[in-house]
This record gives C-alpha cells, sequence and structure tokens, in this order.
C-alpha cells in the first residue's frame, strides 16, 4: 500500500459521493456508468478534452510518462479544476491490470499529480482483479463483474458490426443514430433490471445485428484498414488523434479488436503463467472456470453476428490466440503482450492485412510485441501491410497521418495489382479446369 | 480521346518547393528547385501563377501535390495530394526501373525503398536525425556551407563516432571535437557517416540494403562525400540519376488527377490561407504601456560598471568559454566592470582568446592581471593554453556572479545557446541541479534555427514576437517536432510574429516543464536571476516572468554572467592565496603556438583516440579520453570501484570455460537479464556439463556488427546491444545459445512483485523475431522463473528436453543447487566487497558515490567509463545492490514491483540516513520505467535534504556535461561540508 493512500470509504459511498472514471470508448463506457450506478456508485464518464487535458497532464505528470498516463491523469485534473465537482465529495476510478508495464503505475502517478495539485485528500479507487489496492467503499463482487462484461459484450457487438456498416451506409448517420438508439434501449432495460441475463443478452444481439444489417449500403470494397495497439491510444480518439475520424476521411472501411479479447487475455495470463512457472492449483481452477464463463459470452456475441453473412465476426480467443503459435511465446504477457501481435495475424486473416499499430512513444511492451514482431509477422503472413505510429502530446497529426497515408497509398497499389491478377485468374479459369488450387478456389473456400 | 493536357508536379518538402512539368509523354518540359523559407502558400502561388503564364499558358493541366510540408495546403485548397514516398516508388519505377533499393534524404525527412520483392517503404517517424536538417545544422556549427563540408570531408583522414540519433546528441559529440581540436575534415566525414549509420540503423530495420540503389534528394544530389560514405558503408556503387531532385514532384506529376484550370487551383489556396484556426495563447503584452513598463523595471538591474580609461592598477579576468561563444569579462579590484567581450568560437576557441588577450594587453598596459579563471566546456583547454590561474565549474560561476545582483537568489536559471542550466539555492548552497542532457529544445539555439529558417537574425526575430496579437501555441517539446508544428500553424495562418512569440514562449515551457518539471511557479522559489544570452531576447523574457506570474531579475550582462562570475571568482581565490598570476603575458601570447598530435591510448581496451594539443613549456592538453588514465598516466585508483569488482568478477567467469566438457557448447549472450545472473547460468550450464562461452563486454565494433537487426530505434541502447552479442556468439561457431525470456525475477522482498522491465523480460523474441542467424542454430529461448525455486528444476527440465533428450531432471535438480548457490555466493561477495570499500573510504575520508542503476550498466559501453571518471575525482564508487539489503520493504510513492527498481528504492532510503554518502543514477535514455524510478528516487533523497544527480546515457554520451553535474555536485557537497563545519563550530562556542 502506498505512502499517498486515501481510501475510498463505505461511508463515502453512502454519502453519495462523485466518482470520476476516464472514458475510452464511448457506448463501452456509458452501459459501465450505468451498470455502476444501478450498483450504489455515482459513477460519471468524464468527457472533457481540449488542451486544458494535455496541459494539466503535462504539468502534474513526468513529462516522459507514456501518452495514456498524461492523457488520463490530465483529464481528471482538469475536470476537477472545472469547478463542477465537490472537490470534498468526489473519488476517481482508475483500473490498474497489475501487469509488469509500468502502465500500473498509472494509479501512483496519479496520486502524486493529486498531491502536487494540492488535491491529495481526493480517494482513488483501483480497479483491479489482483488483489493489488482495495478500498471499503468499492468492491469488485462477482454480480458487478458479470455486469461489466455484459456491458462489454453489447458495446463490442455494436463496435464490431457498426465499423463494418458505417463506410457504407447509403443514408449518411444511420448507423450512429441506431447506436445512439441502441444505447437508450439497453440502458432503459438496465434500469428495469434486464438485459443483463445470457437469455436476453442473447436476444439483444440478435436483434442488435438484424438492425444493423438492416441499415441500407453499397456493395463498393473500401481500403481495409485493422487497428491494433496500447489499449487506450487504440481505442481512445483524445490518444489517438481522432484515428478513427481521420480513416473515415480516407475512404477506408475501419476495424479494432473488441475489448473483450483483452479481458481473456488477462485472464489467460494468470493459467499460462501457472503452466510456466508453476503455481497454485486453486488459482488454475478459479481462472479457468472465469474465463470458461466469458469465452461462453464471446460465443454468444459471436454466433449473433456470424447469422449475418454480411458481417465478418470476429475471432474466438482461441483462435486468436492459436495464430501466434510459433511467432510469440504466451508467457509474454505485459502490456498488451502477445494478444497485440495475435490480433494482427487475426485482422489480416479477416482481410484487414493493413495495419496501423498504434502505441505511445517508447511503450516498452510494444518494442517487444508491437515493432519487434512486424518482420516475423511479414514472414507468417505475406502480404500483411503494417504501419507503426507513435502517439505522443508532441507529435503532430500532420507527421502520423502522413505516413497512415503512406501505408494506404501501397494498401490501394496492392489492391489494384490484386484486382489485376483476380482478372487474370478468372480469365485462366475460363480457359482451363481449374485443379482446386488456384488462389480463387482458396478463397471461396 | 488521348489526354493532351500537361500534368504538374509539386514537391512541397519541409525546406524547398520543386515542380515539374510533364509532356503527356512523360517528357520533363519546366523543371525548379527553390527554397520556400516557409511561405508556402506564398510560394506555391507565385509558382503557379509563373506556370500559368509562361509554360501552361492558361490550358487545363492535371495538377497534384506532393511533399511532408504540402499536405495541409492540398487538402485546404482542394488539390489532389500524393503521398511523397509514394510518389517516389512511381517515379522509380517509371524511370529506373529495376532498381532493387531507393535511399532518399530531404530536408527532414529520410526515406527507404525496397522495390524489389514485397514492397516496404520506410520513413523516419519521430526522429530528424541523419537528414538535411541536420547536415545544416552541423554545418552551422562548423561555420562553413554543406558544401564546403563536402570539400572538407574529402579530404578526411579518420572518422569519429557521432551520434546522428537526434542533431541535438550530436552536437554534443561534436561541440567537445571541436574544443578538443580535432581536424575539421574528420569531423566534417564523420558527420556524413552519422547520416548514414542513423539511415541504415533507423529505417532498413534488418532488411539488406543490396543490388541497384538509387540516391535521391537534395543532401544525396549535392554531397558526393555523402554518396561516398553511403558506398562505403553499404558495400556497393550506388547510382544518383539524373534528376535526383525531382522524382517525387516526376511520381507527383504522373500521378496527377482530372485536368484543371491553374486559376481555380490560385483562388483555393488564396481563400485557404486566409483562414486562422490554430490554438493560439495570450499576447506577451496587452498595451504599448506594459511593454514600457517592462523595460523600465529591466533597466534598474545593472552592475557596477567603470569607464576602462578611469582605472588603474589591479584586475581580474573571467572567460567563459561556452559550447558556441567566448565571453570574457574584467573587473577592478572592487568589482566594477571594466571591460567585456562576446564573441563566437568558430568550433575553435583558442585563437580568439588569444587575440583577445593580445588586444587586452595591448591596450591596457596599464592594468596589472592579478589573477584569471576560467570555465565553461574549454574550461581545460584555456586553462592549459593560456596559463590561466584558476579553473571553476559552470554552476559555481553563475551563482557566484548571481549573487552580485541579488545576495538572497534562491534559483538561477541560465539558457544558452544549447545549455540550460538551472540550480536551486538552499541555506546558500547549490542543492539542485538541473542540466538538459538529452533535449536543447528549450535553448537558444533553438530560436536561431528557426530565424534563419524563416530568414531573420535572431535579435530582429525575437523582437517581432513582443507585437505579436495571437501567438501560437506550440506546447513544449522537442525541436525535431516544433518544426512540423510550425509548419501546421503556419499552414493554419499564423503569421511571423505569432510563431515568434509561440516560440519564445515554447523555448520557456520547454525549460520549465521538461527540464526542470516544474508543477508550479513556488516550486521555483521566488527571488529568481535569469541570465544566459537567450534570455537578453524580451520576448523569451516576458514569458517566463508570465508563466511564473513572478517578476525575475535579468541583470544587463545577462549573457556574460558566467565570465562575469569567473572573474569574481578569480579575486576572491587570490584574496586566499596571495601570489602572481601565471596568465602569459604579451611576449609570450606573441610567440603563443599550438601543435595538435593525434594518438591511440594504450590504457586499456578502449583504446581512445586521442588529441593532444601542445603549446609549449610543458602545457599539454589532452582530449578524446574517456577516463583520466591518459592524463593522470594511469595511476587510478580501482580499489575504491566496484563497478570494477564488478566487471572483474565477471571477466573471471567469461574466462572460466570447461574444456572437453562432455555436452557442446552453449553461447550466453552477456546482457540484460543475463548479466547479473551470469553467475547462476554460468554454473547451472556447466555443472549440466556444458562448455559455456559467454560474450566479451560490449564494445563499439560489437554494437555496430548486430545494429542492422534493430527493429525499434527507440528501445533502450543496452537492449540493442543484444544484437551485438548474439552475432559475436554465432560467429564464434556457438550452436546453442540460451537467452531466456523472464517476466519475473528473483523475489528480494523489497517490492510488492518482482518483475522484470518488458524490454528485459522478453528481448529474446525480439532477437528471434528479428535475427535470421538466430533462428538458423538452436536459440533456446523459453519462459523461465527462477523465482520459483521449487518448481524450477522441473519446468527447466522440460525446456531442456525439447533440446538435449538425455538431460535427466536428477541432473537438472543439481545444476540448479549449484546454481543457486553460485549466484547467492556472487551476491553476497558483491555486498562484502562493497561494505569493505565503504569502511576503506570512511577511514580514508574520501566520498562515497552510489552510482546506482541496473546490473548491465556495468558494462563499460553502457556507462561510458562513468564509473571511473567518479573514481577519478577521488570518490569510493559502490552500486545499490551492494546496500538495498540492508533494507525492509516499506511503502513508497510508486507501485513497487520490479526487483531491480525496488533495490533503487531500497538504497535511497538507505543512503537518506548516510551523512556521507550520495547517490548518482544512471538511466539509459528511452528507459520507460526510469520516468517513475528517477522521481522517486529524488523524492526520496530529498525529503532528507539529499542532492539527487541522475545521468542519462545513450549510445553515445557527452562526458563534458557528466563532467559539469559531478564537479557541481561535488562542489554542493563541499561546500554544505564547509557551512555544516562552520555552524557545529558556532554551536560549539555558544555553549
Amino acid at each position: 500500500m502506498s505512502a499517498n493512500h486515501v481510501e475510498f470509504t463505505k461511508e463515502m459511498r453512502e454519502a453519495g459521493y462523485t466518482i470520476l472514471v476516464p472514458n475510452m470508448l464511448d457506448f463501452h463506457f456509458s452501459l459501465l456508468e450505468k451498470v455502476l450506478h444501478l450498483n450504489g456508485y455515482n459513477v460519471v464518464v468524464l468527457k472533457n478534452s481540449g488542451p486544458g487535458v494535455m496541459s494539466e497532464g503535462l504539468k502534474y505528470v513526468h513529462n516522459d510518462t507514456c501518452v495514456p498516463a498524461l492523457l488520463v491523469i490530465g483529464q481528471f485534473i482538469d475536470a476537477l479544476h472545472s469547478g463542477k465537482y465537490d472537490l470534498d465529495k468526489v473519488a476517481l476510478a482508475i483500473t490498474q491490470t497489475g501487469g509488469g508495464c509500468r502502465a500500473s503505475n498509472y494509479i501512483h502517478l496519479l496520486r502524486k499529480a493529486l498531491k502536487k495539485a494540492g488535491l491529495g485528500h481526493i480517494p482513488v479507487i483501483s480497479v483491479n482483479m489482483s488483489g493489488l489496492e482495495s478500498s471499503s467503499g468499492f468492491k469488485l463482487t462477482l454480480p458487478l463483474i458479470r455486469q461489466v462484461i455484459c456491458s462489454l459484450i453489447y458495446g463490442d457487438c455494436i463496435m464490431h458490426i457498426s465499423n463494418q456498416t458505417r463506410p457504407y451506409e447509403h443514408k449518411r448517420g444511420t448507423t450512429d443514430a441506431l447506436i445512439a438508439s441502441w444505447n437508450d434501449e439497453l440502458i432503459r432495460q438496465f434500469n428495469e433490471g434486464k438485459g443483463l441475463s445470457q437469455k436476453e443478452i442473447r436476444a439483444n444481439l440478435q436483434k442488435i445485428t438484424a438492425d444493423f444489417d438492416a441499415i441500407e449500403r453499397s456493395r463498393e470494397k473500401k481500403t481495409r484498414v485493422g487497428v491494433v495497439g496500447e489499449i487506450y491510444v487504440k481505442y481512445s480518439p483524445l490518444g489517438n488523434n481522432g484515428l478513427e475520424q481521420f480513416l473515415r476521411t480516407q475512404d477506408c472501411e475501419y476495424m479494432v479488436p473488441g475489448v473483450m479479447g483483452f479481458v481473456l487475455f488477462k485472464i489467460d495470463n494468470r493459467i499460462e503463467d501457472i503452466h510456466l512457472y508453476g503455481g497454485n492449483p486453486f488459482k488454475l481452477l478459479v481462472c479457468s472456470l472465469l474465463k470458461k464463463y466469458v469465452q461462453k459470452m464471446e460465443r454468444i456475441l459471436i454466433e449473433a453476428i456470424a447469422e449475418h453473412p454480411a458481417f465478418v465476426p470476429p475471432s474466438a480467443f482461441e483462435h486468436t490466440k492459436s495464430l501466434v503459435k510459433d511467432v510469440i511465446g504466451y508467457g509474454s504477457k505485459m502490456g498488451e503482450g502477445w494478444l497485440l501481435t495475435a490480433e494482427m495475424l487475426e485482422l489480416a486473416e479477416n482481410g484487414y492485412e493493413n495495419i496501423i499499430c498504434t502505441q505511445p512513444f517508447g511503450c516498452l511492451p510494444n518494442h517487444i510485441c508491437g515493432k519487434g514482431m512486424i518482420r516475423r509477422l511479414m514472414q507468417v503472413h505475406p502480404g500483411i501491410n503494417i504501419v507503426p505510429i507513435d502517439y505522443d502530446l508532441s507529435a503532430t497529426k500532420v507527421n502520423q497521418e502522413n505516413r497512415i497515408r503512406l501505408m494506404l497509398a501501397v494498401a490501394r497499389d496492392a489492391q489494384t495489382k490484386r484486382q489485376q491478377q483476380e482478372l487474370l485468374i478468372a480469365q485462366d479459369e475460363r480457359e482451363a479446369a481449374c485443379s482446386g488450387n488456384c488462389e480463387a478456389c482458396k478463397k471461396a473456400m | 480521346m488521348t489526354d493532351t493536357a500537361l500534368r504538374i508536379g509539386l514537391d512541397i518538402g519541409s525546406t524547398t518547393i520543386k515542380c515539374v512539368v510533364l509532356s503527356p509523354e512523360g517528357e520533363i518540359l519546366f523543371s525548379c528547385y527553390d527554397r520556400h523559407y516557409s511561405l508556402i502558400s506564398q510560394k506555391t502561388r507565385e509558382l503557379l501563377t509563373h506556370l500559368d503564364s509562361e509554360v501552361i499558358k492558361g490550358q487545363r493541366a492535371h495538377l497534384s501535390i506532393s511533399g511532408s510540408a504540402g499536405m495541409g495546403l492540398a487538402l485546404g485548397a482542394r488539390i489532389p495530394f500524393v503521398q511523397e514516398v509514394y510518389a517516389t516508388k512511381v517515379a522509380a519505377d517509371r524511370l529506373a526501373p529495376g532498381t532493387d533499393a531507393v535511399i532518399e534524404l530531404g530536408g527532414e525527412d529520410a526515406k527507404i525503398l525496397f522495390l524489389k520483392g514485397t514492397l516496404e517503404v520506410r520513413m523516419n517517424g519521430s526522429c530528424a536525425g541523419g537528414t538535411g536538417a541536420f547536415i545544416d545544422q552541423m554545418a552551422t556549427l562548423l561555420s562553413v556551407t554543406p558544401a564546403q563540408m563536402n570539400e572538407e570531408a574529402a579530404r578526411a583522414e579518420r572518422t569519429y563516432t557521432i551520434a546522428s540519433r537526434c542533431g541535438v546528441f550530436a552536437k554534443t559529440d561534436v561541440q567537445p571535437l571541436l574544443n578538443q581540436g580535432a581536424a575539421r575534415a574528420d569531423i566534417a566525414r564523420s558527420i556524413f557517416m552519422a547520416v548514414v549509420n542513423q539511415t541504415i540503423a533507423g529505417l532498413a530495420q534488418g532488411r539488406p540494403i543490396e543490388g541497384r540503389v538509387l540516391y535521391l534528394g537534395g543532401p544525396l544530389t549535392f554531397l558526393s562525400e555523402l554518396r561516398a560514405c553511403f558506398d562505403e558503408t553499404l558495400g556497393l556503387t550506388g547510382l544518383c540519376p539524373e534528376n535526383s531532385l525531382y522524382f517525387v514532384a516526376i511520381g507527383a506529376a504522373m500521378q496527377a488527377g482530372e485536368p484543371m484550370m491553374l486559376g481555380d487551383a490560385i483562388e483555393a489556396i488564396d481563400a485557404f490561407h486566409s483562414t486562422e484556426s490554430y490554438n493560439a495563447l495570450p499576447p506577451l503584452f496587452e498595451s504599448e504601456a506594459e511593454l514600457t513598463a517592462f523595460r523600465e523595471r529591466h533597466a534598474l538591474a545593472k552592475v557596477a560598471r567603470r569607464a576602462p580609461e578611469t582605472y588603474t592598477g589591479d584586475v581580474y579576468l573571467g572567460v567563459d568559454s561556452g559550447s558556441t561563444t567566448i565571453k570574457s569579462a574584467v573587473i577592478s579590484k572592487d568589482g566594477e566592470l571594466l571591460f567585456t567581450r562576446y564573441q563566437s568560437n568558430s568550433g575553435d576557441p583558442v585563437p580568439h582568446v588569444r587575440v583577445f588577450l593580445t588586444d587586452l594587453r595591448r591596450e591596457h598596459p596599464e592594468w596589472t592581471i592579478r589573477a584569471g579563471a576560467v570555465t565553461g566546456y574549454g574550461e581545460e583547454l584555456i586553462r592549459r593554453a593560456f596559463g590561466v590561474d584558476y579553473g571553476l565549474v559552470e554552476t559555481v560561476a553563475h551563482f557566484t556572479a548571481a549573487r552580485a545582483f541579488m545576495p538572497d537568489v534562491d534559483f538561477i536559471i541560465d539558457i544558452g545557446g544549447q545549455d540550460i542550466k538551472c540550480f536551486k539555492i538552499h541555506n546558500g548552497v547549490i542543492d539542485n541541479i538541473f542540466l538538459n542532457e538529452a533535449c536543447s529544445s528549450g535553448c537558444g539555439s533553438f530560436l536561431q534555427t528557426f530565424a534563419n529558417a524563416l530568414g531573420y537574425d535572431i535579435a530582429e526575430f525575437s523582437k517581432l514576437g513582443l507585437a505579436a496579437r495571437r501567438p501560437v501555441d506550440l506546447g513544449s517539446r522537442c525541436t525535431v517536432f516544433m518544426n512540423s508544428s510550425v509548419k501546421q500553424a503556419q499552414k493554419d495562418g499564423a503569421d511571423v510574429t505569432d510563431i515568434s512569440a509561440g516560440l519564445s514562449i515554447s523555448v520557456v515551457k520547454n525549460a520549465l516543464y521538461k527540464v526542470i518539471r516544474c508543477s508550479g511557479p513556488e516550486e521555483l522559489g521566488r527571488r529568481i536571476v535569469v541570465q544566459g544570452g537567450t534570455f537578453l531576447n524580451d520576448a523569451v523574457l516576458r514569458a517566463f516572468e508570465n508563466e511564473l506570474g513572478v517578476d525575475v531579475v535579468r541583470p544587463d550582462i545577462a549573457g556574460l554572467m558566467g565570465a562575469y562570475g569567473a572573474a569574481l571568482h578569480a579575486r576572491e581565490q587570490r584574496r586566499l592565496q596571495p601570489g602572481e598570476s601565471t596568465v602569459l603575458d604579451a611576449q609570450a601570447l606573441e610567440a603563443f603556438a599550438c601543435k595538435v598530435t593525434q594518438t591511440r591510448c594504450a590504457g586499456c581496451e578502449n583504446r581512445c583516440r586521442l588529441s593532444i594539443s601542445d603549446f609549449g613549456a610543458g602545457r599539454r592538453y589532452i582530449s578524446g579520453n574517456r577516463c583520466d588514465r591518459p592524463v593522470s598516466g594511469g595511476q587510478q585508483q580501482h580499489a575504491l570501484n566496484l563497478y570494477a569488482y564488478k566487471q572483474e568478477k565477471l571477466r573471471a567467469l567469461m574466462n572460466t570455460r570447461r574444456e572437453l566438457a562432455p555436452r557442446r557448447k552453449i553461447g550466453l549472450p552477456l546482457g540484460l537479464n543475463l548479466y547479473e545472473l551470469l553467475p547462476f547460468w554460468h554454473a547451472f550450464f556447466s555443472q549440466l556439463g556444458f562448455e559455456v562461452v559467454t560474450s566479451p563486454f560490449s564494445s563499439r565494433k560489437l554494437y555496430i556488427a548486430g545494429q542492422a537487426t534493430i527493429p525499434s530505434d527507440t528501445v533502450c541502447f543496452p537492449a540493442k546491444l543484444i544484437h551485438g552479442h548474439v552475432d559475436w556468439l554465432i560467429a564464434q561457431g556457438v550452436k546453442t545459445i540460451f537467452y531466456p525470456c523472464m517476466s519475473y525475477n528473483i523475489d528480494e522482498h523489497l517490492g510488492d512483485n518482482h518483475y522484470n522491465c518488458p524490454v528485459v523480460a522478453y528481448y529474446p523474441e525480439v532477437i528471434s523475431a528479428n535475427m535470421p542467424a538466430a533462428r538458423a542454430i538452436d536459440f533456446i529461448h523459453d519462459y523461465v522463473g527462477i523465482d520459483r525455486r521449487r518448481f524450477f528444476p522441473k519446468k527447466m527440465t522440460a525446456i531442456l528436453q525439447r533440446h538435449f533428450p538425455d538431460i535427466t531432471l536428477q541432473e537438472v535438480r543439481a545444476a540448479s543447487d549449484a546454481a543457486y548457490k553460485a549466484y547467492d555466493a556472487y551476491l553476497a561477495d558483491v555486498r562484502a566487497k562493497g561494505e569493505e570499500m565503504i569502511r576503506e573510504a570512511r577511514a580514508q575520508g574520501r566520498r562515497i558515490i552510489v552510482l546506482a542503476g541496473r546490473p548491465y550498466h556495468v558494462d563499460p559501453e553502457i556507462n561510458h567509463g562513468i564509473d571511473r571518471l567518479i573514481a577519478g575525482f577521488d570518490a569510493a564508487v559502490v552500486t545499490e545492490d551492494a546496500l538495498s539489503h540492508h533494507m525492509k520493504k516499506e511503502p513508497v510513492g510508486v507501485l513497487n514491483q520490479w526487483t531491480y527498481h525496488s533495490r533503487l528504492y531500497a538504497a535511497a532510503r538507505h543512503i537518506a540516513a548516510q551523512p556521507d554518502m550520495n547517490l548518482v543514477q544512471l538511466v539509459s535514455f528511452g528507459c520507460g520505467v526510469d520516468a517513475i524510478t528517477t522521481d522517486e528516487v529524488r523524492e526520496i533523497l530529498e525529503s532528507s535534504g539529499k542532492i539527487y544527480t541522475q545521468i542519462k546515457i545513450d549510445e553515445i554520451t557527452n562526458l563534458g556535461a557528466v563532467r559539469i553535474r559531478l564537479r557541481s555536485l561535488f562542489a554542493a557537497i563541499d561546500q554544505q561540508r564547509a557551512m555544516d563545519a562552520h555552524t557545529a563550530d558556532n554551536s560549539g562556542k555558544e555553549v
């Protein structure tokens, strides 16, 4: 337990303290906010952005620290300085994965920053599953964990399929309107205590996928771009300079793997650790059970999407994991670890061969699992087109976008070549009986 | 219908604009190349107008823009944009079919294209090292044009090692070389070699550059010697084709979209130019009256002066031989300023100082120089050359001068051309020093570079900022990034006054938030003296006051404070030690000669290249040395250096090879997680019957041998070295290498967990994925947990049996016992030796410096001999792991979960209670975890009144800066001791 620790107590919770949470993914987090409300936590997901966030971050956090820490802490302090919250009745919450990456230290950097800013009395809650820190006012109970996972399943589903409808919709804004209406609908259900059982989730997901598939859209083929990377930078527009928005202007189909993969990865790490180094069989059992449960939820999600052939379904965690079997060891677990490498292969396999690997400048795990693996991935999956992009408060958008444009130019070049080749193959096919080994046949299979 | 419209391609780079017009058949009808001085819209407009009337003659034409600085304009004006690297590819495919690779260097970009096989394109991302801008910067430093530099390089006889990773680092390498009198031709060539290394290491990332290679872009077109350096390094003869400057423009022209009227494009550019949409800051001055009041207030901070002709008698001389300038001051016996000079050193201070002294002696024969003192980078050189009486470290010089203006000063900040120095004064002692080691973005040369790029001189440029209405918010970061921020702001309509003010503000922010890392003005104290040439600039001064919300004192000799302080110091020293000055007299100055010879030091395996400047009469100056051996004649005391002791222990292990071992050879690369665990694994494999081959300590040669396979150019230097170690082992014919992945290290119970950092833990994966040679042999890099001793033998047996089926669990058990025993014995021995050294140092009254870092910082190539440098100051050097075991786990302000880092906190807590120990922390550049540890260690030490000193090390380290830091630390410790003794005396009297 650290020296600057102010505990979030039961009394604080009962007194209705506002708990501030940084934003990462709009849809996921709005559901999480609701779920936490229902469990008696007065949670507010922060939406503040802009130069204030960055300057507070730079001011109160060591500048060599990675950009997610600067932004998250900057967002907190900017919010606290905004005057919107009663500083004697507010708490902050931040996740802590407990891995060997410096991200586990964000909470301490946050406490240091609060102290520096004269806000040291504000309690900070660590949301973790490693028993790193606990507070009497906040408990990750089993029912809460279940509800959190449900919210993430909904979030992942909508993120995954909306990314496949938005670029092609006939009427601009249809997809986003549908997202908003499902957000309202799910929150309505949550308020009534519905939507959180497995049966209800299955039913909802079927409706959601059907609704999105019903969006009228064009059949053109856009350049498909997958995004992987450090979790905050990959998802948060604040962290990646509005990457998704930029790709939309470049006429791309954008895809980013869901949050569930990361959750499963973190559970799987504990199991792999025991396999590699030995350990407590009881812990192994608990982790295996938890993993089984989450995988069951994952299956519900995949099945719902797979019912609609128009959508590329997400890959199952076990499959994604198998893709890197001979590429990188499963013991490499810090940060996004082997999952980052695996997601690049997953995306490529699903037709998103053009990949942006996002990382905070100087991200340690990414030296290994991101940049360190690109060469190997090109051997394993020829044709994969990866561009690593560093994010940093000083890195300019112009530079980042220029590098992405280069990747896209290469992608389009390859696309043209492939189309020409396909034409030739189609011609060959017409001319001679196919032995079943040609590119087109393989594809059809 | 055939397309008869002409095709126009514009390539707007960071400094130049290039244009071609192609006929429908692809012939070049027109081409031009011009600097744009960042007036991008304006220049483009002029160019298009010219083309419209002279070349296109009002017809429709295909038009597209390419180039890093052209993107904003193209998008804003809706003119088709072609990514520049892609444009190069298109042009190369057409103009030079059969090319295997293209190397293109531009103003701020470097690119490599691999055209054969899988198309791969690489461009520099976050770093502008090794580009045209870098070469320009270096040429400025040498006071020549790039073309002259090229001529010089042709005459070079040798190459020095210069970091090219960043212009900032390179400057710190080049400056000492200049100061030490190395030949300019050699430096010129070394700079080109640095560019080559940067391009290859940074961009090739393991893919070999071979076959037919094209050289494109300005630097490679204009600089034949640069091409020669590439040829030499790559072992081939590359081709610099016709139109090598225009490939991007040609590619852009070939990719241009639908034909359009140029008049429409010009209109769109005009419309775009008029929008203002950048982030603006409040102006520096709200009104003219504010500016006047500000000027009046600062006019008061004046040094006492005396007209030189009214004075006769004793004078004291102070010289500040800085990195780019020489400042000199002469004061009277009462401290009045009589005479000053401020001049550029053009890379070699000696002739300038000679002229200055000669002038002084000639013009003022009525003055008697009683003593002189010299400070700054060139301190030793000038002292030896001219027999100057005293030398002092810069920090002390500045403090001495500042006190003359404000006796109770509590914070001094000096921003010079390339250095920021600032320190807090606590109880009259320099107590906390910040130097910029890795970054010069908060410095004067930064403003200078921009002023020049925009076509202004520095004074004129900074004055513009005073009147700015909406200063650009450029944030606080590296110069390299600032270039593109400025570009973007210009694109968004900022004018030169806004940019000038914005740059001045960002200089201040960089100094405050990047170098000092303060979180608020109250942290710096309220009695502040600012100095250094950069503060002569009113815009910077104002920005500083605004940012801190406090009025500061800027002495009217802000640029001369070092020299003035040195003169005051000389006067004080002479008072304490009466005598005659040894400064050369007129006659000796007349006869002054300096002969420079080069040689190799034979003191150790580093074989440093030494430059010996001989000034006659026994005055010699040796430079280029990494340690004190050539100077002190090899007398250095190694007895009290635990780094040296550890090296000996490791070397003994390296040399222990079991001949005629029953099993084959197994190689261990000496780096990262294997460094401290060498005793463990050595014992383990020896016991199992292997012949253990350990790679040697790192060297420059070993690094270069492995550098081509490094995939991430921002990873720390210790990790990059591993490639060389593995390469070395393979070259020895080793067929099996053991280099385990280790999430966890040994648990020493000092923290909440016992992780390795991600790089130390998983670097074997990077080696396996990026070194083809490692994949061709048996490269064992499984995940191993030595922290779980109970499980270890079983898990390890399973791993080994996959490679050596005959190994049994029983054997591994025995080997494991031997390994843990050897490791424990090693640690115990290091601790015992550490204790012994501390005892001895205490008995001899020597200072004790705990040089803290990671186990692999023991490597001489990583620590650059800083341990010996410290030992050279007559201090005992011990390591953190020799002390950490004294402490129990205690709460710290951060998550304490890495074995090596936990030792730092424990050692810091131990040192905090030892009055005669001080800590110096070595931090590898790019170490993400140390961003956390350094703050925490600092806090632990400062809470008990200790001075915290951090030294950033990288591939190359500027030992000059390290020396300043150490000397300042020692000066502060001595002063603190003297004051403590003084208080003790006084309190004794009272009793």
